[in-house]
Formats: C-alpha cells, sequence, structure tokens
C-alpha cells in the first residue's frame, strides 16, 4: 500500500510566493484585523453555493440530531448531570487542575500550564525541537485553532499536518474553518475534489487522476494521502475532549481513525487542553459519553472513543507524553458570573447547527473560531471587548434562543448574550465615543421607546399618529426611506407596514362588552 | 524544558483561578454542587443481546451469532468474507484454538510478539481480536488492550477488524460498561470504544463509512449464557 512515499519540501504555489512546508492560509495571520460582523457578513451572504451548501448541512444534521435525542427517554436529566457536573470543576478549577496534575504525572505524562496562547505555541515547538522532528501531525482541535498553532510551527520550520479529512480540506483549500465539529461545511463534494486534486501533489501522495466527487472516492484519497503521514510521525498533537481528574486520563472523541492513529503510532504525544476540559472522575464521563454523540453528530456512538491514562506500558502508544493547561483567557470567563456559564461547553456545535444567523451567515463572518452562539458569547469573553469585531459579536443574534433549548450543558446563551451588549456598551460610555453610528442611532431610539412606553397617554398619543401614517400608506410595507436617522436603521431591517389600527380601539369594538 | 517558565505560569493561573471564584463559600466541591445523577445503571430492554445486534448492524457493520464451540470457524469464515485471504496479525493472548483454525484455512497468522512495525502492520489483511464489554444501546464495543486485545495499533492499522465478542459481556447501557471496565482503566490499560467502522461526514454531513481505521469491522457474537 505504501509506496517509496513522498518527502516533506517548500511549495510556492498557491503560497502567495512564500516557500512554505504546509498549504497558507488565504487570510494569512489570525482572525485579527478582519471586518467586524456586519461588514464582513456582507460577502458571506453573497456566496451563493456556500449558503446552499450551509443550508444543506444544518438541516441534515439538526434532523438527526433531533431523532437521536428523541430515543433518549433520560435526556433532561442527563442535561442537568451534565451542567452540575462542569458548575462543580468550574467552581473548584484549582482543585480539580491539582488533582489532574497529580495523577497524570503518576501517570508519566509531563504537565505543562500555559498562561496565553504565544506560550502554549511556544512550549509545543520547544518539545519538537527536542525531539528533533520537522512534522507533527495533528488530531482536529480547536483549541490550537485557537492558538493559531500551524502557522506557529511553520514560522518555526516545523510542518503541521492536519489529519481530520474536514481540517484537511480546510487547510490544503488554503482556507479557514467555519464550524467547530465540521470545519469544511462550507464547502460541497465538487469543491473538495478540485482542491485535492489541485494540492495534494504539493504537500504529500497525490489525489488519484480519475477521483470523482462521490464522497467515498474523495474520502479514499484522503485515506491514502495521509497514511504516508501517519506511518513515518514521529510526534503527535491534540486536543482533548475530557481529562478526568481522579484516574489522570485523557479522552478523545472521534469519528474517522485519525485520531487513534496520532494516539497511538507516533512516539511523542503533546495534548493542549483548555483548563476547563477537567471533569471530576472516569465515572462522569457516562453523562458526557450519552450527550455529546447524539447532539454532534447526531449517532448514538460516535465511531471511536480513546482513553488512556498517561504512557501504556508493553510499548502501546506513544511513550513520551505531555499535557498543556492553557488558560488564554478563560479564568476572566470565570471571574464573570454570568459569562462563566459558557465553560460548560463541550463543544458539540449544536447551538451552531440551529441558528439560524449561523446558517445564512456561514462560520468566516464572525472572526473567530468559534462561530454561531457558542463564537459570540465565549470570543468576547476569551479576548475582551476592545476591538470592533469583538464588540460586533454579541450583536449578530436574533434572540431567538433556540440554541438555549439545544445545549446539552443548559447555557443560557441569550442572557449571556445581553450581559455581554451591556458589557459593550459599557466600554463605549467609558470611553466616550460611539464609534458605530448604527448603534448610537439604535440608542437614541430605544430611549424614545422607553420613554413613549413608559407612559400610558404618552403611549397612545403616539398610536394615533401610526394610525395616520398606516392610512396614508395604505398598508403598504415600510421600505427604505430617505429620512437621515431611519434610513441607516431600516437598512437592515424589513418592517410590516404600519396598521391602520390600533390594538386598542379594536379590542373596543370586537370583544369589549361581551361582543 | 521551560521548567522555571512552567512553574511561573502555573502559580499564576491558579491565582486566578482563585480570584475568579471568591464567591465560591463552600469548599468542599460534593456539598457545594451536588449531582443528581446515578452511575452506572441499565436500561430496561427485553433482549440485549438482540438489541446490540441490531445496533451495530444499524453502522453497517456484519455481525454473526454462533455457539461458543463455532468461534473458530466463525473467525475464518470473517476473514474470509472480509477478502482477509493473506494475513492476519493476533494478539499473544488471543485463544490458540482459534489461531489453530486460521492457520488451517491457510492464513499467515502474525502474532504481535515481538511487535510488528507499523509497515508489517500496514502490510497486513485483517486483525483478529476479543472484546472487553459491549453496550446495546449503541452498538458499541469496548477494547481495553488485555491480553486477548493487544495494543492498539494493531487493531488500527490493518483495513479489517474480526472481533469476537462474548453475548454475557454485552450490557444494556454506557454506564454499566464503564463499571466494567473501569477496573482495566484503574491498571493503567487504554480503552479503545468502536461503534461500526470508522466513518466520516466531513463531506456534505453525507456518511461515508471506512476512512483511516479499518474499513470493516466484522463482529462475532458468541452465545456463551
Amino acid at each position: 500500500m505504501t509506496t517509496t512515499g513522498t518527502e516533506l519540501r517548500r511549495i510556492t504555489e498557491g503560497n502567495h510566493g512564500v516557500a512554505r512546508l504546509t498549504p497558507a492560509p488565504d487570510a494569512p495571520g489570525t482572525f485579527l484585523g478582519m471586518p467586524k460582523f456586519p461588514k464582513a457578513v456582507k460577502k458571506e451572504l453573497e456566496l451563493s453555493v456556500q449558503r446552499k451548501n450551509m443550508r444543506n448541512a444544518t438541516t441534515t444534521i439538526r434532523n438527526k440530531r433531533a431523532l437521536r435525542v428523541s430515543e433518549s427517554p433520560d435526556w433532561e436529566d442527563l442535561r442537568d448531570a451534565a451542567t452540575a457536573i462542569k458548575n462543580r470543576v468550574a467552581r473548584h478549577l484549582d482543585y480539580y487542575l491539582e488533582e489532574a496534575e497529580k495523577n497524570l504525572q503518576a501517570n508519566g505524562v509531563h504537565v505543562h500550564w500555559a498562561r496565553d496562547g504565544e506560550e502554549a505555541n511556544r512550549i509545543v515547538a520547544e518539545i519538537a525541537k527536542a525531539k528533533g522532528v520537522d512534522e507533527v501531525v495533528k488530531i482536529k482541535s480547536i483549541t490550537t485553532q485557537e492558538t493559531d498553532l500551524n502557522e506557529y510551527l511553520e514560522e518555526e520550520n516545523i510542518a503541521c499536518w492536519e489529519t481530520d479529512l474536514a481540517e484537511l480540506i480546510v487547510q490544503l483549500g488554503h482556507d479557514r474553518p467555519s464550524h467547530i465539529v465540521v470545519p469544511a461545511i462550507h464547502r460541497n463534494r465538487a469543491e473538495v475534489r478540485e482542491i485535492f486534486l489541485r494540492e495534494m501533489k504539493n504537500y504529500g501522495r497525490p489525489a488519484p487522476t480519475d477521483v470523482t466527487s462521490n464522497p467515498p472516492e474523495l474520502a479514499n484519497a484522503a485515506r491514502l494521502h495521509l497514511r504516508e503521514k501517519f506511518l513515518r510521525a514521529k510526534m503527535a498533537v491534540s486536543g482533548g475532549n475530557f481529562v478526568c481528574a481522579d484516574t489522570g486520563s485523557l479522552v478523545i472523541v472521534e469519528s474517522e481513525g485519525n485520531g487513534r492513529m496520532c494516539l497511538t503510532l507516533p512516539e511523542t504525544l503533546v495534548s493542549l487542553v483548555g483548563i476547563e476540559k477537567i471533569i471530576p472522575k472516569f465515572d462522569d464521563l457516562e453523562v458526557f459519553l450519552k450527550l455529546l454523540p447524539r447532539s454532534a453528530t447526531g449517532e448514538r456512538m460516535n465511531p471511536y472513543n480513546s482513553v488512556w491514562s498517561g504512557v501504556t506500558e508493553g510499548n502501546d502508544g506513544p511513550q513520551e507524553q505531555h499535557i498543556i493547561f492553557m488558560d488564554n483567557g478563560r479564568t476572566d470567563v470565570l471571574a464573570d458570573k454570568i459569562g462563566r456559564e459558557v465553560l460548560r461547553c463541550i463543544r458539540c456545535a449544536s447551538c451552531i447547527n440551529v441558528c439560524p444567523v449561523y446558517e445564512r451567515a456561514g462560520g468566516h463572518a464572525y472572526g473567530s473560531v468559534y462561530p454561531g452562539p457558542i463564537g459570540i458569547t465565549l470570543t468576547p469573553q476569551l479576548r475582551g471587548v476592545d476591538d470592533p469585531v469583538d464588540r460586533a459579536m454579541p450583536y449578530a443574534c436574533s434572540l431567538c434562543a433556540a440554541c438555549n433549548e439545544v445545549c446539552p450543558v443548559k447555557i443560557p446563551f441569550t442572557d449571556i448574550i445581553l450581559h455581554l451588549r451591556n458589557r459593550v456598551a459599557d466600554a463605549e460610555k467609558a470611553e466616550k465615543i460611539s464609534k458605530d453610528p448604527e448603534v448610537a442611532v439604535e440608542k437614541v431610539l430605544m430611549k424614545t421607546a422607553g420613554w413613549i412606553f413608559g407612559d400610558a397617554k404618552r403611549f397612545e398619543a403616539v398610536q394615533l399618529g401610526t394610525r395616520g401614517a398606516g392610512k396614508l400608506l395604505h398598508g403598504k410595507p415600510l421600505g427604505p426611506i430617505p429620512v437621515p436617522v431611519a434610513d441607516r436603521w431600516l437598512r437592515y431591517r424589513d418592517v410590516d407596514a404600519l396598521p391602520t389600527d390600533t390594538f386598542r380601539s379594536w379590542w373596543k369594538k370586537n370583544r369589549e362588552d361581551g361582543k | 524544558m521551560s521548567t522555571i517558565q512552567d512553574s511561573t505560569a502555573r502559580a499564576e493561573i491558579l491565582a486566578r483561578i482563585r480570584r475568579a471564584t471568591t464567591d465560591v463559600t463552600d469548599k468542599n466541591p460534593e456539598t457545594d454542587t451536588p449531582i443528581n445523577w446515578t452511575y452506572g445503571t441499565g436500561i430496561d430492554m427485553e433482549d440485549v443481546v438482540g438489541t446490540f445486534v441490531e445496533k451495530v448492524i444499524d453502522y453497517s457493520a456484519t455481525v454473526v451469532r454462533v455457539k461458543k464451540a463455532d468461534v473458530p470457524k466463525a473467525v475464518v469464515d470473517g476473514l474470509k468474507a472480509t477478502g482477509a485471504d493473506k494475513s492476519a496479525v493476533v494478539p499473544p493472548g488471543l485463544d490458540p484454538s482459534w489461531i489453530k483454525a486460521i492457520k488451517a484455512a491457510g492464513i499467515e497468522v502474525r502474532i504481535d510478539d515481538p511487535q510488528l512495525s507499523h509497515t508489517e502492520l500496514d502490510n497486513t489483511d485483517a486483525v483478529v481480536t476479543a472484546a472487553s464489554s459491549a453496550v446495546a444501546d449503541t452498538g458499541t464495543i469496548v477494547l481495553t488492550h488485555v491480553a486477548d486485545q493487544g495494543r492498539r495499533a494493531i487493531s488500527l492499522v490493518p483495513d479489517r477488524h474480526i472481533c469476537v465478542v462474548r453475548a454475557s459481556q454485552v450490557v444494556s447501557d454506557v454506564g454499566e460498561a464503564m463499571q466494567a471496565v473501569k477496573p482495566a482503566v484503574h491498571e493503567g490499560h487504554p480503552l479503545t470504544w468502536i461503534s461500526g467502522g470508522s466513518a466520516t461526514s466531513d463531506i456534505e454531513l453525507s456518511r461515508v463509512d471506512g476512512v483511516h481505521g479499518p474499513r470493516q469491522l466484522y463482529v462475532v457474537v458468541v452465545d456463551d449464557q
């Protein structure tokens, strides 16, 4: 099966003229510097193929999830238990981290701590250099996307290969992930085929020249392309779905077997995990293994779960293991008594899959590796609300609250979103500037509305006015009108036709006095 | 490596956590945040083994049910049915009667002692293992990688996995299986939970069976009860 194999080399084609080991993402560097959501989304909404791909994919996964959840008789009890377990960990995080550290060390794992992404990346690079490797294989990990590890390692002359199929599509496509479970959700099969044919030959075993856009054939092309990388890899990088504090075990939940390859074949393994990924006991896994697969991919159980407790005797798997506990803003989240509930997240993406804003906008417009409801509640807390991109995020929401209903750990997304909007407003107030004219106008309108609703007489007076306007417009909907203030507001909103009668007078005529 | 830096980071992160949680006054996690869940219970089902078989088939894997005496033959049938006619790797602790039957069928048996290299595993048609537990509700097999299951790599790299599960090992739900394999975890064994063959839904969320792990899973359920 494996032929002579290809070698690591530098490629300029498609990489903005730079000779690189791995494909360059088209937006260089991180998400920073990109436009904020309302501007970015305009470009995304014009991508009709992407919108169609997104609608198909999110509809499919929503229906699958709903079916599998309906099979589970104790779903609500499971949600409550998971919520309590994650709350317990967050409220006593120092205790559980120290317990996890002690038990991991007893299992032969080197434990590192990283205050931020830069420190985490540096530790990974130092280990790679100490082992003398020039390439690593990586299990899909959003945490390493958060730190932009691939680009950091590229700078250090170490190639970092994504091995999850969707991440491979994203990496070879010079792209960025747009979903936390299915990062290439915005791509269809024809696009994937084109990417594989164009790029695989530059970075390893080429795609078969006769490969069609049939998904099994594309999956086979990925199998062949990655197999030589798995077989020769000396070091792997993983994230971690859970860390059991009492047994010092790490857990990876996956589908394809690329995770098992990375966890089994290389000699050295480095796992980068956020400090909130701890669970108190091995027993607690029961609850999450029942909730996560059904929530994430709509399956009774995902194909593979790996649980390992450090170095296994008998040369089974990597004999040198490292874990990095990373903060990177998580302790700031923990300090916020309303916002901290988001730390319960188990990254299932069910909130993303039901979000009407996400379905239309796609994942790239948000400016974070975490899009959708989890993204707009987590990112501004991790990064703070100093940047316009982060300030815009809590507003990328219609407050429909569908996410609250599906979340397996009952994160009250809409409460946190309102709380964050407050934080943004306070921050802007403190700076005595309102950088965003739309927000400034909206504030004035809201204040005026508050004054009107605050008094019955004022309210009735305004109703008389709207009734008059409604009669004038003959029930036509309110389009963009050339009024200096209102046109900015109406540009983003469809307003129903103004009524020709008020509810109060309608009630008097039709319902009062027993009619 | 970066020991000094690490200890500063450690102290600083723990201090940040303590500052962030000053509102938590009860320092006992169990009384501060009670968890209302009974661990390790099962689901009422009429036919546990039958449900397991049905759910595994749902993942498009093959399942056969045999009597104990017929296991060696069933293993050979599984190898042939999946197209493994040349070679099979087996863990050192596999039942000798199964090994004997495979050899008798003209298929080369590669015992993983001394350990096969990655390339040798890649050039082996199939792997035959036993299992430690199985879950009916989710159609899952749990390996603890003890002597009759072998190290993790052997049940991963070859393209076909013939897995023998005893009916007495099948439990109704995830929690029961967790308790069944817990002693192995305390002894330091890793776990691999297998639900059907390797699969992906990464292209348009359409499920494709078979990516990096064994693309064919053939399960022999032994009626030993």
